[in-house]
């Protein structure tokens, strides 16, 4: 156990390491890639460029530059932004991590509590009315884009409705800090937490359903029906457990993306500002080292989320834990 | 009389067109009784099983006849009281013991969850039972395997857990359709001789579906023979081999390799293939493939005749 948490965790390094190696390359080596022009700005004179290049360092070998800044992210936290001169990096990453997080895990909760619910129900009531309707409105779901719908969410409890008895405790956008204001921040993040959830709901409830009746179709359920088992207790304990597999998955993969920053456009659109946005900006005006600590905290979160993942599927799967 | 099935008809409807899997079956089974079901694949053995099971989900399935359990007709029985005989008063065991448990659940939980569906009893009794169960199947250490999954035991400890599961309430009636034949030779041995012996002490009755003549010979008290949906022959296991009277069934009897006296150098075999159920022949549905063929085979479906002993083929009749 030990043994396989410790290779795990050489694995992740391994990855962070590549990812990193990777990204500083894109930006620092690729042929017209020079950071010092970026900086310096158009127009500049080469005796500016060269100034700015020097007092950068990018006159320093690569790989010294690349120790330099993986030293400056994860010793000594002191990165600095090439953009703003002055603006600390990783103070800056801590500080968007709770909203991301906030936001991806309240959501996730809501996705797959509600998804579950509903490919039980349509896979148990599979080509009735019930069944047809839920899988429709999962494709409505999966249909609207989530920016859209975070505009009309907002056009309908920010101003529209506002005044209304339904929307009136909706807070202005914005995120309120979980240990200033539990209520605030519970209000504040509700709406988005819906918007962000609908997307998933509408996919993880179609492939749950599909796995669950492809689940039904085995031996083993005919053996629980010839058990005078009753069908809801098939369903649960022998059908849904083994039809998990392909929602934990699922489930690996965005979370881990999410987290990593593709919240972005619910991020930006009820004016969070999380991993997403930040990493949106830093893209917009090339900040290099904001780039690459929002990069190497969002690999992170993949891989510890991939290793999180399979640590589920020893719990759901007894045939994985022998090897 | 345990069971009495009388006409039953199963058929699906299909794509193609209607589908009719079993045909007029009728047939009865006594107390601790064993009846062997042969057939080709494809015959019906196991459609007309899963009926008599109440296990035939699909919806486009109509299930017509008498099926009665002690004298109780299950066809149309509601779900709810089907199931309350299902596991209790009748089990079965399946053909695949690889896929025929579930793999996320340990053997005893599985055993145990069969028990506390139909008898109100605690988890620790429940487990006690399981362990008396596994030994009883021959498990070397019972309690042991009781902690294990599925994918950790052999082909043949599952089916003997299977066996097991199938015992737990001592049922009345145990339909085993063809259980030895995913397992190896050696193995097969085993589980007959636990059918065998559970027939003695659980007094269950048993339906053994196969398409081995030689576990029906070594099992069998009685024998039923089925082709494309239809009881061809039946009677005791003495008639049937020694004087078998339908063609098919002497021709499944010809195609054993004897174990005395000169080796043929070729096994008989029965020519053609069996007829797809959507498109089965005027008359008798064996005609084309039967090497005794003459004209009333082709217009009519012959009946089964005789009393104990009975065959429907219109040359047994003449004869």
């Amino acid at each position: 156990m030990i043994y396989a948490i410790l290779r795990r965790f050489g694995q992740m390094l391994f990855v962070m390491f590549g990812i990193s190696v990777i990204v500083f390359l894109i930006f620092f080596a690729t042929p017209g890639a020079d950071p010092a022009a970026r900086i310096a700005g158009r127009n500049a004179s080469p005796e500016v460029l060269e100034a700015v290049r020097h007092s950068f360092g990018f006159d320093r070998p690569l790989y010294v530059q690349y120790v330099k800044m993986m030293e400056k992210i994860f010793v000594t936290g002191d990165l600095t932004s090439f953009v703003n001169r002055g603006w600390k990096v990783v103070p800056a990453v801590l500080d968007s991590i709770p909203v991301t997080l906030s936001l991806v895990f309240g959501a996730a909760i809501l996705w797959v509590v509600v998804s579950i619910i509903i490919g039980i129900v349509a896979a148990a009531t599979r080509d009735s009315w019930l069944d047809k309707l839920l899988m429709a409105l999962g494709l409505l779901g999966i249909s609207m884009p989530v920016y859209w719908l975070g505009e009309v969410m907002n056009l309908i409890t920010q101003s529209r409705y506002h005044d209304s008895w339904a929307f009136s405790w909706v807070p202005p956008l914005g995120y309120k800090n979980f240990s200033d204001d539990p209520k605030g921040w519970f209000l504040t993040l509700v709406i988005p937490w819906i918007t962000l959830a609908i997307l998933y709901i509408g996919i993880y409830g179609r492939v749950l359903r599909a796995a669950i009746i492809e689940t039904l179709q085995e031996d083993y359920i005919r053996t629980a029906r010839a058990k005078g088992l009753s069908e809801t207790r098939i369903l649960l304990r022998h059908a849904l457990r083994t039809s998990l597999i392909a929602f934990v998955t699922l489930f690996g993969l965005d979370f881990g993306a999410l987290v990593g920053g593709s919240a972005l456009l619910t991020e930006v659109v009820f004016g969070l500002h999380g991993i997403g946005k930040l990493t949106y900006d830093a893209l917009q005006n090339l900040d290099l080292p904001m780039i690459m600590a929002t990069v190497m905290y969002a690999s992170m979160f993949v891989v510890i989320a991939n290793a999180v993942i399979d640590f589920v599927y020893i719990l759901l799967d007894p045939r994985l834990r022998t090897s | 009389m345990i069971l009495s099935v009388r006409d039953l008809r199963v058929s699906f409807r299909t794509n193609d067109g209607l589908v009719r899997a079993i045909d007029g079956v009728s047939f009865d089974l006594e107390e601790s009784e064993i009846l062997g079901v042969v057939g080709e694949s494809g015959s019906g053995k196991t459609v007309s099983l899963l009926a008599v099971m109440g296990l035939i989900t699909d919806p486009n399935a109509d299930i017509e006849g008498s099926i009665r359990y002690k004298g109780r007709e299950l066809v149309g029985l509601p779900a709810r009281e089907l199931r309350r005989l299902r596991g209790n008063e009748i089990a079965m065991i399946f053909q695949d013991p690889m896929t025929a448990l579930t793999p996320v659940y340990t053997i005893g939980w599985q055993i145990a969850e069969q028990i506390r569906a139909h008898r109100n009893i605690s988890k620790s009794k429940a487990m006690d039972r399981v362990e008396e169960l596994l030994a009883e199947v021959n498990f070397p250490n019972p309690h042991e395997a009781m902690s294990r999954y599925p994918h950790q035991l052999s082909g043949g400890m599952r089916q003997r857990a299977v066996i097991a599961m199938a015992l737990s309430c001592n049922p009345a009636l145990l339909v085993a359709d063809e259980p030895t034949t995913a397992l190896d030779v050696t193995v097969q041995a085993g589980i007959l001789d636990l059918v065998r012996k559970l027939r003695a002490t659980h007094k269950s009755a048993v339906v053994f579906i196969t398409h081995d003549m030689g576990v029906v010979s070594e099992l069998a008290d009685r024998v039923m023979v089925m082709y494309a949906g239809r009881v061809v022959e039946r009677g005791s296991r003495a008639e049937l081999f020694s004087d078998p009277r339908h063609p098919y069934t002497r021709a499944l009897l010809g195609s054993i390799p004897p174990l005395t006296g000169e080796k043929p150098r070729r096994l008989p075999a029965i020519p053609g293939s069996p007829p797809s159920l959507l498109r089965l022949p005027q008359g008798c549905a064996f005609g084309p493939r039967c090497p005794v063929h003459y004209e009333p085979c082709a217009t009519g479906k012959p009946d089964l005749e005789g009393d104990t002993h009975a065959a429907a083929c219109f040359r047994v009749a003449q004869a």
